[in-house]
């Protein structure tokens, strides 16, 4: 599936619910299904800044894709990581520097965009974005 | 019930920000150590100012400039009063405690030698460490740290013990901004003084919940912020007796601070003026007169007994939460409950607990050093005011309860 495929069958998971609770409760569902981060990983180097609770991102190239994995060590942005990955693993990293994010606004969490927010939802996915134009580049 | 002699709702009222929604649901604010709410009062006293005699201050012919100064000047005795400050030249209007400390600390550059020590306790806000840091950079001084234990007390015996002929400074906070615990400071200054050392109280946590006797405590100074007690941001003062304000250089340069300027050299003002370069924060100034005001007119003894009863009452309901833990449980605190839930980061329980209206802070709190004492990544801080209420406390509880329930 492409990135927008995926983003669109995220957005329409969420639409079910009715409130944010229901949606809060499912993005603590997805937290726990979040591809784990090796724990060698789990560096300084690998930590996303500007976050209240700790977030690591790592990634690597499996032939012309990128597979993220992460971790948190809170379950809500563990939630919200683990949709940003569903919507950015095994995908080429030039479609990933493409890809937009408004599909976070649309399923509801569009208050964990603000660049002042402190759980760093804007950070991941410059975080994100920055391991995609490394390895594009190492394409080239 | 808690007993108590305030109509609560009728000081309710006097803060219009108190009747909004967040998240669809009524606000209850918990973050007041962060900064506190203003009543209509203080709004009102803004708003004249700029409605009616906005000018600068202390130089103008003209009767606007004279109206401000008046009011300028009228604001810095009340503080002065307030404090029970024995001259009002003593009290000097910074931008809050942090400009406050950094005025000290810079200061201290000229006074202090290498091998100087400087003691910090182990609860400080970074900003009472930052500038000691900075300071002991500059001047070759070392700074050792008066550590605590775990419920949040300060160890007196060590202090005691860290104090010597080479102990030039004492700092302090008043109240812990993390812990809520309210340090021995009578026995802090008068040992720091035993030994000849200076003392500098960060009360800006304290001020909010109880009256300072700055002559009594015969403190040498002592940090105020406006926005805490129910001014506005960006205001606050910085105490010092007359005596080390005269020792100390300028710490800015600038208009208002100069008493005569040549090319060749510049003498410098009186006190306060030396150390009130530029147009100072004036409406902000005037209005933080006007909070307290307000704060006595209700009573500062009123207060202190009413956030005492709330505080019981909301440690009792909190601590009947399975796996709820509360960090500093100091015999002697006042109005900040910082706990977690086992298993539970607090990022995860302030984000449930917002979508719920209510407000309180989650985090280091800006006091990282008590955070690795704890080895915790931080707290959930629910701080109280004279105008929260016993329901918003079971509302607080609900959601606790509500956010435990979604995030185990």
């Amino acid at each position: 599936m492409t990135i927008t495929e995926i983003q669109d069958e995220i957005v329409d998971e969420f639409s079910m619910f009715d409130d944010w609770m229901q949606r809060y409760e499912y993005m603590i569902e997805l937290g726990k299904s979040l591809p784990l981060i090796e724990e060698q990983y789990k560096t300084d180097d690998n930590i996303i800044k500007g976050c209240q609770s700790k977030v690591w991102v790592h990634a690597e190239l499996d032939e012309d894709k990128l597979v993220f994995t992460a971790d948190s060590d809170a379950i809500i942005t563990k939630g919200i990581i683990a949709i940003l990955i569903r919507a950015f693993s095994n995908q080429k990293p030039q479609d990933i520097i493409d890809a937009n994010t408004e599909f976070i606004d649309e399923i509801g969490l569009k208050e964990h965009l603000s660049p002042t927010r402190a759980n760093g939802l804007v950070s991941m996915v410059k975080q994100i974005k920055l391991y995609a134009v490394a390895y594009q580049t190492q394409l080239n | 019930m808690i007993q108590t002699k305030l109509d609560i709702q009728k000081i309710r009222k006097d803060f219009p920000i108190l009747s909004r929604e967040v998240n669809g649901r009524p606000l209850v604010y918990l973050d007041n150590a962060a900064t506190s709410q203003t009543p209509q009062q203080v709004i009102d006293s803004i708003v004249s100012y700029y409605h009616g005699y906005n000018a600068n201050i202390h130089r103008g012919v003209h009767t606007l400039s004279q109206e401000a100064t008046d009011a300028y000047e009228i604001a810095r005795e009340k503080i002065q009063k307030h404090f029970n400050i024995a001259k009002s030249h003593e009290v000097i209007f910074t931008s809050g405690t942090t400009h406050s400390i950094n005025l000290v600390a810079n200061g201290f550059t000229s006074l202090l030698k290498e091998g100087d020590e400087i003691l910090v306790s182990a609860m400080e806000h970074h900003s009472n460490i930052v500038p000691w840091q900075m300071l002991c950079e500059r001047t070759g001084a070392v700074l050792k740290v008066i550590p605590m234990d775990h419920k949040g007390e300060l160890e007196m015996d060590a202090f005691r013990a860290l104090l010597s002929e080479q102990t030039r400074m004492v700092f302090c906070n008043h109240v812990s901004n993390a812990l809520g615990t309210i340090n021995p400071i009578e026995e802090i200054i008068s040992a720091a003084h035993a030994v000849g050392a200076a003392v500098l109280i960060d009360g800006a946590q304290a001020a909010p919940h109880m009256k300072a006797d700055l002559q009594e405590l015969d403190v040498d100074f002592y940090t105020v912020s406006a926005h805490k007690m129910c001014g506005p941001t960006g205001v606050g003062i910085l105490y010092g007796k007359e005596e080390w304000l005269t020792k100390l250089p300028p710490y800015q340069g600038g208009g208002e601070m100069i008493a005569e300027v040549t090319f060749e050299k510049t003498t410098y003002a009186d006190l306060p003026h030396k150390f009130e370069a530029g147009t100072p924060n004036i409406c902000g100034g005037i209005a933080f007169g006007t909070a307290l005001d307000y704060l006595n007119e209700i009573g500062m003894e009123a207060i202190a007994n009413y956030e005492d009863n709330l505080i019981s009452y909301a440690t009792e309901q909190l601590l009947a939460i399975e796996g709820l833990k509360i960090y500093g449980t100091a015999d002697n605190k006042t109005s900040v409950i910082s706990f977690n839930i086992e298993g539970i980061h607090p990022y995860d329980i302030g984000t449930i607990l917002d979508k719920l209206g209510i407000a309180v802070r989650t985090g280091h709190h800006c006091a990282q050093p008590i955070m690795d004492f704890y080895k915790i990544p931080g707290t959930v801080r629910a701080s109280f005011s004279f105008y929260n209420t016993e329901e918003e406390i079971d509302v607080l509880v609900e959601g606790v309860k509500k956010a435990k329930q979604m995030l185990a």
